[in-house]
């Protein structure tokens, strides 16, 4: 794994772009899990996603082989995520507001484990509940957030990513997650 | 509202899961006690769930197309270097063909010093071989890199290799007289030399 991964970044240093699709098609749905809780819309994550993986792939020498590959390519989404938070006009969290039943219909919903209608329902508005009180989160709570339960990665991958000391990583995710109680605890 | 500040950092040290066994214990005796603690811990571990277990989401089918498409174009080497590993017949096709092109025009170029075919009667002046007016040269003539002038008569052919060839009224040759100035010449001329030593090998 290890070593496919420091195969494909030396041909992509010598320029072979098709070496770099392997990268994409490994990485992507981390990548863009990541995008869309930071910024909970489908059509922006998509798009940082791809601003993502492009930055990666000009900027690969940059990159420090004795950092996780993975890593530094978080670093990259994670931070590309809270430019664009930044540079979002409030406006746009009315859109982002439907955006947690994005891609979930009644139908997929009723496909798992044949639940009844009203336990869809209640799933679909969970879904939407549980995004809307991400996107409430400030970007630092947020971030560390997302990295630990989407993304599921340990304490210490994510001071890697955010370059932050552990026991900042870890104050930031009890905030985080006192935050999150105050809107999902009462459910 | 928890009782302490303590308590509710075991609480978060238990959820990122490096709490020491003592204060697991005590924490876990102290949930039992403590409804409000209780309240607080469940509510943190409900939020917990519903945050793991928001439903993952996956990008556009042709996520990998998009972002292909948009990367800068690679370098023109990469892109040789793909094509002649995945074409190895063509490759080698091509390898040969350049390097056959370059010996001959290696050999076009290098081949320019001034010589002729030595006959009787032949006078040289400055790379111009001259046939005297009211000599005969019995045989064929090649001059390289020089001119011919013929002001006597030729029994054979005369070729002139990357040079002039000039006839006075009074001169003749029976055979054929040839100007050979280009490379396509030169080789179409090495070609026919061959075809007629081969030719003539046969007939005899």
């Amino acid at each position: 794994m290890d070593m496919f991964i420091k195969q494909r970044i030396k041909a992509i240093k010598k320029g072979d772009q098709s070496a770099f699709a392997d990268i994409v098609e490994m990485y992507k749905d981390k990548i863009y899990q990541l995008c869309y809780r930071m910024l909970g819309n489908r059509h922006e994550a998509e798009d940082a996603a791809q601003e993502a993986f492009i930055r990666a792939y000009v900027n690969i020498h940059t990159y420090d082989p004795t950092m996780k590959f993975s890593s530094w390519l978080y670093r990259i989404a994670t931070n590309l995520s809270i430019d664009r938070i930044r540079k979002k006009k409030p406006d746009v969290y009315l859109d982002a507001e439907v955006s947690g039943t994005d891609g979930l219909t009644m139908y997929s919903q009723l496909a798992d484990e044949g639940a009844s209608p009203e336990d869809a329902l209640e799933s679909l508005e969970l879904q939407q509940t549980v995004q809307e009180a991400i996107l409430k989160l400030p970007e630092k709570y947020r971030t560390v957030i997302v990295l630990k339960y989407i993304d599921e990665l340990s304490l210490q991958e994510i001071s890697d990513i955010l370059n932050l000391p552990i026991g900042t990583v870890k104050t930031r995710i009890h905030r985080g997650r006192e935050a999150l109680r105050k809107h999902l605890g009462h459910l | 509202m928890p009782c302490s500040e303590k308590i509710v950092q075991w609480m978060h040290d238990y959820f990122d899961g490096d709490i020491q066994k003592e204060e697991e214990q005590q924490l876990r005796s102290h949930i039992q006690q403590c409804e409000a603690c209780r309240e607080h811990f469940y509510a943190l571990k409900k939020t917990v769930a519903f945050v793991e277990n928001v439903s993952h989401m996956t990008p556009s089918d042709d996520f990998v197309k998009k972002v292909m498409y948009n990367l800068p174009r690679e370098k023109r080497r990469v892109r040789w270097k793909r094509w002649f590993t995945h074409h190895p017949f063509l490759t080698a096709a091509s390898l040969f063909i350049l390097l056959s092109t370059s010996s001959l025009w290696a050999v076009w170029q290098e081949d320019n010093e001034f010589s002729f075919s030595k006959q009787e009667h032949l006078i040289v002046q400055n790379h111009t071989v001259i046939v005297p007016e009211g000599k005969v040269v019995e045989g064929d003539i090649v001059v390289r890199n020089g001119n011919i002038k013929i002001e006597g008569e030729v029994h054979g052919n005369v070729t002139v290799i990357n040079g002039h060839k000039y006839l006075a009224s009074a001169g003749e040759v029976t055979g054929q007289i040839e100007e050979v100035n280009e490379v396509f010449d030169w080789i179409w001329y090495n070609v026919k030399r061959v075809g007629y030593n081969i030719a003539k090998t046969l007939t005899k």
